[in-house]
């Protein structure tokens, strides 16, 4: 049996965070919970080696997608007949007209699809798509939720109730049926882009906004808020100056994972034929693309190379996410 | 005849229903319990209301959407039938009352009643959860038991790092992975389709595994190391040492006195994380090209027929919303302490 300490009670805050949802969760909760949990609280105030590779990496990843245009690659829709395989249409045998798709082959570090796009340049103009669909979704649901969040949170009573039951409502419909039905139906009146960051902003609402209200009540209720008021402080003065800051941390944290969340779901639903146009690259059209050479057995790196950017930006968020929690949660810190 | 996974599909629906009575029947009693319920109709009325306006938020007219092909002649049986002529609110009050006799409209592109292919799929699709969430679960609870006994040594530091990678990996990837290495290049599994239980049982497991697979393993990782986090507080309790104390066994400690204690968050987990599984069927149902409901939406989806997405859409959410509330319920029966908590914050 094992006599160490236990390592800080995730369980207990799990158990918290589960009630103060109200035990009605969904997928993004459960797997914020399931993150969050069992996460060892740092105790070194250094950034460890794990951190600092998530950190680079999101860095490196975010620059590339900046610099995409100067960068020494291949146009997003620039094909090369070195990389092309021919494809008889309609037909489910592919038939090489010659060249290859292999990855370190004529200078196409990462290979290329069967579209004869060099893979490298795909993936970094693929990051613009992914990572703009992302924080542009997750700065949306901050913005919506973290303000109703904050006002729940801070007045209670009738107006709590209200946004309560709103949050609730959205929580209703598994996020991904949510977010493709709306996709679905929005598509051909705006631009996809936009219509995609607008259905994951709000699958991302009411989860941001649940963690929001969920740590104003806890930070409402201290000391220095009472203060504020006593010394004739606004509420408005109070709820962005008082509370807001300190809340702050745990919104972040969550957004991290929303962003890693939101990008997952963008993937899956360019899988499923209702995300971004061919012509928009993106992680998940990488993996559209490659998916019959895989199922074919012909090759499966144009697959693996979406799934590895997937992978390594979802961990890194995750990582990053939990890193900031353990920092800077109160219930973890010894106060 | 497509036996038992279907049938505990059908099962757990029933038990669903019936729970969600029993919970109503003693919500009732009190004030608390009827506030929940209100809640819980209003939930439902906005849910359906929802799934309901997805018709007429697509852009142009929705008859013509469903059957681009047809005559004007043609179409206004259409409209009839959709009830487009009459005004918005009634059309929500007809849709609504059809859907919850069964009537789920029509796919114009076959023409077929959409409720016969629900029908089909649906037992695909509870298939599908039902074994991955068996799958998770049966591989989840042993890691997380012998990580917690473990703790701190590499066996538990190894799985908690694996855990956490495998957190981050989407389930499409999970199977692409999975069908490239064990289904095209070992051969082992089919790379697609399904076969039902009654055909053939063996087949069956075969086609489903992959799948299953796919959507258990973000499962298992989350499951293990809830159970494990709880698992290891329980283990620092009085009634443990003095369970060693008398002399019992590790294994006896650890599956009968230990776990039962420390899975109340897991159950909770798992039982909230339906939804989550019923999105990711979706997609893994696409890869595969099981004809469960995911697909059926999917295929509703790309070819336009918005009726048959209402009811999709519909008939997920309000059995999602039944089954959250359900939980609920039943915790509020089980843990007088949610019982308590509530009564006093009402």
């Amino acid at each position: 049996m094992p006599e160490q300490q236990p390592p800080e009670s995730a369980g207990t805050a799990l158990a918290d965070d589960l009630e103060t949802t109200g035990l009605v969760a969904d997928a993004f909760t459960v797997e914020v919970a399931g993150v969050t949990a069992g996460v060892q609280p740092a105790r070194k105030k250094r950034l460890g080696i794990g951190a600092w590779l998530a950190i680079v990496w999101l860095v490196g990843l975010i620059l590339a997608a900046v610099a995409a245009p100067i960068l020494p690659i291949a146009g997003a829709n620039e094909t090369f007949t070195s990389i092309q395989r021919a494809q008889a249409p309609f037909s489910t045998i592919t038939t090489t007209g010659g060249g290859t798709t292999t990855p370190f082959a004529e200078g196409h570090v990462l290979g290329g699809d069967r579209n004869g796009h060099d893979l490298l340049s795909r993936a970094i103009y693929g990051a613009r798509n992914s990572l703009i669909v992302g924080f542009g979704a997750i700065a949306f649901g901050i913005l919506v939720g973290g303000t109703l969040g904050l006002i729940g949170g801070y007045y209670r009573g009738r107006i709590d109730a209200v946004i309560v039951g709103f949050l609730d409502i959205m929580l209703a419909i598994p996020a991904l049926v949510l977010a493709l039905s709306l996709t679905a139906v929005l598509r051909g009146r705006v631009d996809d882009l936009w219509i995609l960051v607008i259905a994951l902003a709000i699958i991302s609402v009411p989860v941001l906004g649940r963690i929001t209200r969920a740590n104003t009540l806890v930070w409402s209720e201290r000391e220095f808020v009472t203060a504020a008021r006593a010394q004739g402080a606004k509420n408005w003065r109070i709820m962005t100056r008082e509370v807001l800051p300190n809340v702050l941390p745990a919104m972040f944290s969550i957004a991290l994972l929303g962003v890693a969340v939101v990008i997952s779901a963008e993937a899956a639903l360019r899988l499923l034929g209702i995300g971004l146009s061919i012509t928009d690259p993106s992680w998940g059209g990488i993996i559209n693309d490659g998916r019959d050479f895989l199922t074919q057995g012909i090759t499966a790196h144009v697959v693996f190379v979406g799934s590895a950017f997937i992978f390594l930006t979802i961990l890194a968020l995750n990582y990053l996410a939990d890193v900031v929690r353990a920092r800077f949660d109160v219930r973890e810190a010894a106060i | 005849m497509d036996a038992l996974a279907t049938l505990l599909g059908y099962l757990l629906i029933v038990v669903v229903v019936l729970g969600v009575l029993a919970v109503l029947a003693l919500a009732v009693g009190t004030r608390a319990g009827r506030r929940k319920l209100l809640q819980l109709v209003v939930v439902l009325l906005v849910v359906t209301f929802f799934s309901f306006s997805l018709l007429h938020l697509t852009p142009g007219d929705p008859a013509r959407t469903q059957k681009p092909f047809a005559t004007e002649e043609q179409l206004k049986p259409i409209r009839e039938e959709i009830g487009l002529n009459e005004p918005f609110l009634v059309q929500y009050k007809d849709w609504l009352f059809n859907f919850v006799q069964g009537d789920f409209g029509r796919d114009y592109s076959t023409n077929l009643p959409v409720q016969d292919s629900i029908g089909k799929q649906l037992g695909v699709s509870l298939q599908l959860i039902f074994y991955a969430q068996f799958l998770a679960l049966a591989l989840a609870i042993p890691l997380g038991i012998f990580a917690a006994y473990k703790a701190g040594t590499w066996f538990d530091k190894s799985a908690n790092s694996i855990a956490f990678g495998a957190i981050a990996i989407p389930p499409f990837v999970v199977a692409f992975v999975l069908i490239f290495y064990l289904a095209v290049q070992l051969g082992w599994f089919p790379t697609q389709q399904y076969v039902a239980f009654g055909t053939d049982p063996a087949e069956h497991f075969k086609h489903m595994f992959l799948p299953a697979l796919s959507l258990a393993v973000a499962q298992i990782a989350i499951y293990m190391r809830l159970l494990r986090s709880d698992m290891i507080q329980t283990l620092q309790e009085d009634f443990i040492t003095m369970a060693k104390a008398k002399g019992l066994t590790n294994r006896r400690i650890l599956w009968r006195h230990a776990l039962r204690p420390s899975s109340f968050t897991l159950l909770t987990a798992a039982a909230l994380n339906f939804g989550a599984l019923i999105g990711g069927a979706v997609v893994i149902e696409f890869v595969f090209q099981l004809p469960g409901m995911g697909l059926g939406l999917i295929q509703s989806v790309s070819t336009r027929q918005y009726t048959a997405v209402q009811a999709y859409v519909a008939l997920i959410a309000v059995a999602f919303v039944l089954f959250n509330a359900f939980v609920d319920g039943v915790y509020s029966v089980l843990d007088p302490r949610i019982r308590h908590a509530r009564a006093a914050a009402a």
